[in-house]
C-alpha cells in the first residue's frame, strides 16, 4: 500500500521540519557526546525519524505516548523543546527530567510523553495502563507505545498484548523493526521475522509496512489510532525501518556491511521527503526550515552548556511525593 | 468499634476508600468472581462491579505494569497478588518503574499505587510459597513498605496507603487473616505510616517485630514473665519509613534488644534496624543485638521442620536470656 490519502504540502513540510529537527539535534548530540559533554549511553534515532514523526502527527495532544531508551525522536516529535532535550543530555537542571533521567529517560508530562525506558518491553504494560485509565475514565484518549523488534521476545510485551486484547484497550503498539537488536540481526533473534503475526495469537488487529515515506507512516498508524479511538481496539503494527548509526555511541556497527548501510541511506525518508517537496517547488521553504533549525540547534547547545547542574536537594524531593521520614 | 477479622479489616479499608474515591480500583487474580483467593475481596465484585473489581489472568508483571501506567495518569489502583511470593515475577515493574518513575521524570509524574498480598510463612506450603518479600522491597528508595500485625492496623494502615501518593507495598501476614480484633468504624480512621507501636510495655529487654512475629514475640514475653523478665514488644508496623525514634526510645528504656521477623538472617530489614540502633543509641546498649529469623534455608514442607525454621517463642526467649546474660 502506498499513500492513499491526499495531504497538503503544508503538512508534509511540517513533518519534514520535525524530522530534520530530530536529525540535526541528534547529530549535534553525537558531537557533544564525543566532546564528553554527554555521559552514559546515547542511542540515536537517526534513520528512524519518519516513524515517530508520522505517528505523532496522527495523535491528539491529549493522547499518551511511551517509548524505549531510543527516545529523543519521540520526545521532540511530541513537542519537547530542543533546549529541554539537549539540557537533559548534558545533565542540567533545565533538562526535561531536571538532569536526573538522562538520555534514556526523557519525560514530558505536559505533552503526554510519558517516558523513555531502559528495560525494553517492560514499558509495554505501562502504556497499556494509560490506555486502561483512558477506558476507565471514558475520556477517549489513545495510547501509543514504541519498541524495537528486539523487545518482542520479552515476557512483558506478551503480557501487555494479552491484556490489551482481552480488555479491548485503546492502544497502538508500534514495533520499530530496524533489523538489529543491539548488534544481533533479525534472523538471529526471531524465529518468525514477521513480528506483526504475533497479533494473531491475541486476536488483535495488525499491520506491517516499510517506513519509506512519512506520510504513509502517518496514514497507516493513523488508521490504528482511529480504530483505537472509535472502537477501543488495540493494534500491533510492525514498521520496518533502519538506523544509520550503531546501537549506541559506543557501537561502531561493524555487524553490517558498508554496502548495506549505503543502500539503506539511499532510502532515507528525510531525503525522500526533501526530494519530493523540492520537486513540488518548495525549495525555498525547505531552505528556510533548515536555516531555522540550524539556529535552533545552535541555541539549544549553548543553552544546555550554560545551564546549571541540579543540586542534591532535588534527590529526595523527586523520590517521594509526600512527606517521608527515612 | 467493631470486632472483625484481619481479612475483613483489609476489605473494609478497600471498600471505604473505593466508595470515597472512584479513581480507586482493585485488580488481581481471583479478586472478583472467585471472591479472592483468601476471601479478602469477598462481596466486592457485587458491590462495585467488574469495572472496579477486575479479575486478571496470570500476568503479575502485566497487571502490575498496567496499574503503574494507570497510576501515572491519575488512577489509584490497588493490586492484589495471590501471594507476595508471586510478586517476584513483577519485580522489574516494581523496582524499575513504580519506584523510579518519579525521579526519572524529574518529579513530573508520580505513582499512587498500593500493592498488597499475603506475605511470609503459611502452613506447609513449601519453599516457593513461604517467602518474606518485604526485605527485597524495603531496600528500594521510592517504595514504602507496611506490615500490620492487628486488624485495626490492617485497616488504618491500608487506608493511609490508598490515600498516599507514592507506591506502597502492603504486607499482610497470611496466617493472621482469621485473627479477630477491635477496629474503629470511623471512615477517616487512618494509621499514619512510619509510627511504631508499643504492643507490650516492659523494662528489661526490647523485642522488636512486625507482622505475625509480633504475636510470637508476645508469647515469648508471656513465657519470660514467668521467669521475672519484663519484655517490651515493639511493633514496627512500617518498615519504610522506619520509626527510628521508637527504636531509640525502647532501647533507652531497656538497654537490650532482640529482633524477630520472618525472612532469612542474611541482610534484610534486621540489618537496618541494628544499624539504626547502634548508630543512634550506641551508649544505651548493654549487650549485642540478637536476631531471631527464619533459619538460613528455603522453607521445608515437613511440618516439624517448618516449625524448626520459623521464629518460635522459645527461640526468642533464648535470645532474650542471652542478651540479659542469663543463659545457661
Amino acid at each position: 500500500m502506498t499513500t492513499t490519502r491526499q495531504h497538503s504540502d503544508e503538512l508534509h513540510l511540517a513533518l519534514y521540519r520535525k524530522m530534520f529537527q530530530i536529525r540535526r539535534f541528534e547529530e549535534e548530540a553525537a558531537r557533544a557526546y564525543a566532546q564528553g559533554k554527554i555521559g552514559g549511553f546515547l542511542h540515536l534515532y537517526i534513520g528512524q525519524e519518519a516513524v515517530a514523526v508520522g505517528a505523532v502527527a496522527a495523535l491528539e495532544p491529549t493522547d499518551y505516548a511511551i517509548t524505549t531508551y531510543r527516545d529523543h525522536g519521540l520526545a521532540l516529535a511530541r513537542g519537547m523543546t530542543s533546549r529541554a532535550a539537549m539540557s537533559e543530555l548534558f545533565g542540567k537542571v533545565t533538562g526535561c527530567s531536571k538532569g536526573l533521567g538522562g538520555s534514556m529517560h526523557f519525560f514530558d508530562a505536559e505533552h503526554n510523553m510519558l517516558g523513555g525506558y531502559g528495560i525494553v518491553g517492560g514499558h509495554v504494560p505501562l502504556a497499556v495502563g494509560t490506555a486502561f485509565a483512558s477506558k476507565y475514565r471514558e475520556d477517549g484518549r489513545v495510547a501509543i507505545v514504541f519498541l524495537g523488534e528486539g523487545a518482542v521476545s520479552i515476557g512483558d510485551f506478551h503480557e501487555g498484548m494479552s491484556l490489551a486484547a482481552l480488555w479491548k484497550l485503546p492502544i497502538v503498539i508500534v514495533v520499530e523493526n530496524n533489523e538489529y537488536a543491539m548488534g544481533t540481526s533479525l534472523s538471529r533473534t526471531l524465529s518468525v521475522e514477521d513480528v506483526s503475526l504475533k497479533a494473531v495469537g491475541y486476536g488483535m488487529a495488525r499491520d506491517r509496512f516499510f517506513a519509506n515515506h512519512v506520510l504513509e507512516v502517518h496514514d497507516r498508524i493513523g488508521e490504528a489510532i482511529e480504530r483505537a479511538r472509535k472502537t477501543s481496539e488495540p493494534t500491533l503494527i510492525e514498521v520496518r525501518t533502519y538506523r544509520f548509526r550503531g546501537h549506541s555511541m559506543s557501537d561502531p556497527g561493524k555487524y553490517r556491511t558498508p554496502a548495506e548501510l549505503e543502500e539503506r541511506k539511499q532510502k532515507d525518508p528525510l531525503m525522500v521527503s526533501r526530494a519530493e517537496l523540492e520537486g513540488k517547488g518548495h525549495k525555498e521553504a525547505l531552505e528556510k526550515i533548515e536555516a531555522e533549525i540550524e539556529v535552533e540547534i545552535e541555541d539549544c547547545v549553548r543553552f544546555a552548556d550554560e545551564s546549571p547542574e541540579p543540586g542534591p536537594e532535588l534527590l529526595e524531593a523527586t523520590t517521594y511525593k509526600g512527606a517521608f521520614a527515612r | 468499634m467493631s470486632v472483625m477479622r484481619y481479612r475483613e479489616a483489609v476489605r473494609a479499608a478497600m471498600i471505604e476508600e473505593m466508595e470515597r474515591d472512584e479513581r480507586v480500583y482493585l485488580i488481581g487474580e481471583e479478586v472478583g468472581a472467585y471472591q479472592g483467593a483468601y476471601k479478602v475481596s469477598e462481596g466486592m465484585l457485587e458491590r462495585f462491579g467488574p469495572k472496579r473489581v477486575i479479575d486478571a489472568p496470570i500476568t503479575e508483571s502485566g497487571f502490575t505494569g498496567i496499574s503503574i501506567g494507570a497510576a501515572m495518569v491519575g488512577l489509584r489502583p490497588i493490586v492484589e497478588y495471590m501471594t507476595w511470593n508471586f510478586s517476584a515475577v513483577a519485580f522489574d515493574q516494581i523496582l524499575n518503574n513504580a519506584a523510579k518513575i518519579r525521579q526519572m521524570s524529574g518529579g513530573q509524574l508520580h505513582v499512587p499505587i498500593v500493592l498488597r498480598a499475603p506475605n511470609g510463612s503459611a502452613r506447609q506450603v513449601g519453599s516457593q510459597h513461604s517467602h518474606a518479600m518485604e526485605h527485597f522491597y524495603a531496600h528500594v528508595p521510592g517504595l514504602k513498605v507496611l506490615a500490620p500485625a492487628t486488624p485495626a492496623d490492617a485497616k488504618g494502615l491500608l487506608k493511609a496507603a490508598i490515600r498516599d501518593d507514592d507506591p506502597v507495598l502492603f504486607m499482610e501476614s497470611e496466617t493472621l487473616y482469621n485473627m479477630k480484633g477491635e477496629v474503629p468504624d470511623d471512615p477517616d480512621f487512618v494509621v499514619p505510616m512510619g509510627q511504631a507501636r508499643v504492643a507490650r510495655e516492659g523494662k528489661d529487654v526490647s523485642i522488636i517485630a512486625y507482622g505475625r512475629p509480633v504475636h510470637v514475640a508476645l508469647e515469648a514475653a508471656a513465657q519470660l514473665e514467668k521467669e521475672g523478665i519484663d519484655a517490651e514488644v515493639v511493633d514496627l508496623r512500617s518498615l519504610r519509613p522506619l520509626d527510628e525514634q521508637a527504636l531509640v526510645r525502647t532501647v533507652q528504656k531497656t538497654h537490650r534488644a532482640v529482633l524477630t521477623y520472618e525472612g532469612w538472617p542474611y541482610g534484610g530489614v534486621g540489618g537496618e534496624i541494628v544499624d539504626r540502633i547502634q548508630r543512634l543509641a550506641f551508649d544505651e546498649l548493654d549487650a549485642p543485638i540478637l536476631r531471631v529469623t527464619f533459619r538460613d534455608v528455603p522453607m521445608p514442607y515437613n511440618a516439624k521442620l517448618e516449625q524448626y525454621v520459623l521464629p518460635q517463642p522459645d527461640r526468642i526467649a533464648d535470645a532474650v536470656r542471652e542478651v540479659l546474660y542469663r543463659k545457661g
